[in-house]
């Protein structure tokens, strides 16, 4: 769900101006492997499309700070603090890299803060559960990044220059999250039968949402062909969901750790992981508002928010031009 | 007040708990205020030429350095930064990219001093009269 928007299957595709010889002339674009620019002639759902993906990835971004943030205080040394922190601190930035690329499709980035803040538009479901140890911190660092990157970097061969760019930024950050992230985990189940009792209890209590993170199978999808072949999306949330398992579960039986799924087995004979549906009716309930954190998510950014109003106030500059940016 | 109450947020995370916050509210945020961006370039060192990585929103040129160290020098080597309010850039059109075409056929030539060889035959020069 990480820059993978949910899309309403009634949504009208087209309007009368797109002509088919525009939209020909668009695709063949694509297909040569071009990238499209701001500047660029686009289908209203190509743009339309991309700004919620960008937006919600942004806000991904930047809600996701705030469950490990809330671990920056109480890191279990001088030496963990400051790596988290650092962390944190490029999350944040990331989403200020997505929000640029976002506006330059014409959404302000006020816009944006505003839809995030009524709750109008969506983040990743995962941010919606509590970090409820150190460990939690740690498996979020290693396994939800891990994830964010399998989107990421398929996202980042999609048609769209301005995402495409920032993607390029993120991936290479992210790639030092997930040692980060590894490294702890690594550590706490090498450790103390404690550690060691306190990640698992981590691990199973994220194994559903991390199921959720990709999304629901999107196979039967006509949009989704669509914006597969414009390069908006990627590859099918069924084949990242695969991608993922396939490089992390060795790694996290490797380490002692167990999953909460019997059914969970490489199927020899198709290649895939064969796993239990999670609960998606949990899913969708999350995602609408009603999960463990939801609440104190948009709270929190709200807070900030009004927090910080005074200091914007003051450094304005009321004679300001403002123009779209470039790129 | 019991309302109210029940609507209090109790986090994990102490100095949540502590800010006293109420959930639940979806009003607009009025007032949110729209800087300006600025496009920012970066110079990895000495030399260098600099190159645009992105835009930054501040109120002025002061903040928008401030803004762009933080977000594109933070992992990189740096050596300078310019920002340029985007209102002041001026470019050309993608789809007038056609007007860059001569330049290239221009620089075809020189660098094919000896025409008989690679890409700029005869045919090519006819194509262009």
């Amino acid at each position: 769900m990480y820059g993978n928007a949910y899309i309403d299957p009634n949504e009208k595709f087209s309007s009368e101006e797109e002509t088919p010889e525009l939209l020909a002339a668009f695709q063949a674009r694509i297909d040569a492997g071009d990238k499209i620019e701001p500047q660029d002639w686009m289908p209203a759902m190509y743009r339309k499309q991309l700004i919620r993906m960008i937006e919600q990835h942004a806000h991904s971004e930047i809600i996701g700070s705030l469950p490990e943030g809330t671990w920056i205080t109480r890191a279990p040394g001088f030496r963990r603090k400051l790596a988290l922190m650092a962390k944190v601190q490029d999350e944040v930035g990331h989403a200020q890299l997505l929000y640029s690329a976002a506006e330059t499709l014409g959404k302000s980035r006020e816009d944006m803060m505003n839809d995030l803040i009524t709750g109008k538009s969506k983040y990743s479901n995962i941010f919606n559960y509590p970090a409820l140890t150190w460990a939690d911190s740690a498996v979020i660092a290693w396994l939800v990044d891990a994830g964010a990157i399998v989107n990421q970097l398929a996202n980042s061969k999609g048609s769209y220059g301005p995402y495409c760019r920032a993607l390029e930024r993120i991936c290479y950050e992210e790639s030092f999250h997930l040692k980060y992230g590894h490294d702890n985990v690594v550590h706490l189940a090498t450790g103390t039968k404690k550690q060691r009792e306190m990640v698992q209890a981590a691990m199973t209590r994220w194994w559903t949402p991390l199921m959720h993170f990709f999304g629901p199978s999107d196979k039967a999808s006509v949009h989704s062909d669509t914006l597969m072949r414009w390069k908006v999306k990627m590859a099918s949330n069924d084949a990242m969901r695969q991608q993922f398992m396939d490089m992390y579960i060795p790694k996290i039986w490797d380490l002692g750790l167990t999953l909460p799924d019997p059914l969970l087995k490489k199927n020899t004979e198709t290649g895939l992981w064969d796993y239990t549906e999670p609960d998606w009716e949990e899913f969708k309930r999350v995602i609408n508002g009603d999960g463990p954190c939801n609440a104190e998510r948009l709270a929190v950014r709200r807070m900030a928010e009004e927090n910080g109003r005074w200091v914007a106030r003051a450094i304005n500059n009321e004679e300001a031009e403002h123009v779209r940016p470039f790129a | 007040m019991a309302l109210e109450d029940k609507k209090r947020i109790e986090s994990l995370d102490p100095r949540i708990s502590r800010a006293r916050l109420s959930g639940g509210n979806h009003e607009d945020m009025t007032g949110l205020l729209h800087f300006q961006t600025y496009e920012v370039f970066h110079q990895n060192k000495r030399g260098a030429q600099h190159k645009h990585v992105g835009i930054v929103h501040a109120p002025n040129s002061d903040m928008a350095l401030l803004y762009a160290k933080e977000q594109y020098a933070r992992r990189e080597q740096t050596a300078n930064i310019w920002v340029a309010p985007s209102s002041c850039i001026s470019a050309t059109e993608y789809a007038d990219d056609d007007i860059f075409t001569t330049n290239r056929f221009i620089f075809s030539v020189l660098t094919n001093l000896s025409f008989s060889k690679t890409r700029c035959s005869e045919e090519n020069i006819e194509s262009r009269s």
